[in-house]
């Protein structure tokens, strides 16, 4: 079994997230960089696959030079090799289309992606690549197993879950289920060193046209103070969430 | 060229979202100087979005489709589109519209904002204002597609009552076997527990409530107030609950009126989920418990004293209001 894992490349959860060049680009200053939460789950998942059923797993990631190191991060998790896609991941679509060339190149019989990444919040890259390589897919993916060529995939629902079956290829939008976060590995200092040695493939970009754009990004309005409420007088809230915030 | 709207239904009734997003249609509608045309899977009585200003009803009856299937929605919404020759469609952010979209993006070769959150801020260029950075920034982002499907956050618009009728029109969009490529086999949902997408109100639970055992209060709080319960993420990593009900960066976003945060100190990555939330409250113990910077109301106390309190005060404003 052939298995990508499509990795982005985005700030730590921790970020202070601040705009730069008259708030068009996100500025990166300070920020480190991680694999994307959802990709991670998608990546232990993949791991398993290898140990357990003998998977080939490969991870991509559509992005400058910049993003190598988390590349490399996957690598040094167990990853056999990885593919950069260099060119600047502008939208959803357009990373899609770049995907959709390295999926069909590579003759992959699973693909996990993350059900979005945590930056731009898109949530359509998994959809769109399944879509461009007629492959089947399921969204929001909290369990996987393969049989052959079957595969059975349980995917979250508003208030519950949903399990299926489908044949391969598949593309699978995952998320935390999919491993739990006890599950994550850290890279030990052997993955390290064999990360190093292993294929990094630069590829250059498909043409495509892009069709969405980001033009401006604002951070939230400031809050104003919390209105507290003394713990002897719990009433005075139920008063205020009535009359004043209007919520019940 | 109306404004497409797909309303969703769950055994044979509308979902609250659905009228959310035929209220957000009609007005691009305005913007734009056309109608609405929605298109209903096997709902019983399609005439109650007339009063959220859809002009015409595309009404698909079908057994086939009577288990939510993304290939085959997607395939029947194109359809849709085709016929009513749209430029712009709308759907909710649910997890099936989040499912189906993206495949439903590329067979029409429209451009995709999800989580958007206001009104198109101009059409001609069309853009649209949406989260980013998981509710940390706001995206104003520019579908420079000719057709244009916007995702709509959940309760990020609002119900807008119109008086008009809809017109009903059956619709029978072909469907191959190659739609049903995937076979759903097992649904698994409470039915009798509000779902945290659909909720008006959300209570959630955190560490500081120190073991499983004492969820008790909190699903107590959440009935009474006709709530749905959430939790942290570690209480949810811990296993005390299950990751269904994790919300934040990682978990689910929330973006009910009220969202209601017990023991839960508020790291960066949960205020980051619950941000779309109308109005928080936060009831912690820890003074300087970083969730009080973001909260409107908030107590400092035991949770385990103001809690069981404040559950007895909404029961007698429930009685007095009843």
């Amino acid at each position: 079994m052939k298995i990508l894992v499509c990795i982005s490349h985005v700030p730590d959860t921790t970020s202070k997230i601040n705009f730069t060049e008259g708030d068009t680009k996100f500025d990166t200053n300070g920020v480190q960089f991680v694999i994307n939460p959802n990709d991670e789950f998608g990546l232990t998942r993949a791991m398993w696959f290898k140990e357990k059923q003998g998977a080939s797993v490969d991870v991509v990631n559509v992005g400058g030079p910049e993003t190598e190191p988390t590349l490399r991060k996957a690598l040094a998790i167990g990853a056999d090799s990885a593919i950069r896609v260099n060119t600047e991941a502008t939208d959803g679509f357009y990373v899609a289309k770049q995907l959709a060339k390295v999926v069909q190149d590579g003759g992959y019989d699973l693909v996990i992606a993350g059900r979005e990444s945590i930056d731009y919040n898109g949530g359509m890259v998994p959809g769109m690549l399944a879509a461009l390589t007629g492959a089947n897919f399921v969204n929001t993916c909290i369990g996987i197993e393969i049989d052959g060529d079957t595969a059975t995939a349980i995917r979250e629902i508003d208030g519950g879950k949903e399990t299926s079956t489908t044949k391969l290829p598949l593309v699978v939008g995952g998320q935390k289920g999919l491993v739990e976060e006890s599950d994550l590995r850290i890279p030990n200092m052997r993955g390290i060193m064999m990360a190093r040695k292993k294929p990094l493939n630069v590829i250059e970009p498909v043409e495509t046209t892009q069709e969405t754009k980001a033009i401006k990004f604002e951070k939230p309005a400031p809050k104003g103070d919390v209105t507290l409420i003394s713990p002897d007088d719990v009433g005075q809230l139920v008063t205020l969430l009535h009359n004043e915030a209007k919520a019940i | 060229m109306s404004v497409l709207v797909y309303t969703e239904s769950e055994e044979g009734k509308f979902k609250k979202a659905a009228f959310e997003v035929a209220s957000y249609a009609k007005e691009v509608a305005n913007m734009l100087g056309t109608t609405v045309t929605a298109v209903s899977i096997n709902a019983s009585d399609s005439s109650e979005l007339g009063n959220y200003g859809v002009d015409k009803v595309l009404e698909i009856k079908n057994d086939k489709l009577s288990t939510f299937n993304a290939k085959a929605y997607a395939g029947a919404l194109q359809q849709a589109a085709e016929k009513e020759g749209a430029k712009v469609v709308v759907v909710s952010s649910s997890a099936n519209s989040k499912f189906l979209v993206p495949l439903l993006a590329v067979h029409l070769h429209a451009g995709y904002a999800s989580n958007v959150v206001a009104l198109p801020e101009s059409t001609a260029p069309f853009t649209v204002r949406r989260t980013a950075f998981t509710n940390k920034a706001f995206s104003k982002t520019e579908i420079s597609t000719e057709i244009k499907i916007i995702g709509l956050s959940n309760n990020a618009f609002g119900l807008k009552e119109a008086s008009g009728a809809a017109m009903a029109e059956g619709f029978d969009p072909s469907l191959s076997d190659a739609d049903f490529a995937l076979t759903v086999t097992a649904v698994d949902k409470a039915t009798d527990k509000v779902s945290i997408a659909d909720a008006e109100i959300v209570v959630s639970g955190g560490r500081g409530l120190k073991g499983p055992e004492n969820w008790g209060m909190i699903e107590e709080l959440a009935d009474v107030l006709g709530a749905a319960t959430a939790c942290s993420k570690p209480v949810s990593d811990m296993g005390w609950r299950p990751h269904g009900e994790h919300v934040g960066q990682t978990g689910k976003p929330v973006a009910s009126n009220l969202y209601i945060a017990v023991g839960i100190s508020g790291a960066i990555q949960h205020l980051a989920g619950i941000n779309s939330s109308k109005v928080k409250v936060v009831i912690n113990n820890d003074p300087e418990a970083p969730f009080f910077k973001a909260a409107d109301y908030g107590i400092i106390g035991d949770a385990f004293e103001v809690v069981p309190q404040l559950i007895e005060k909404l029961k007698e404003f429930k009685t007095n209001n009843a």
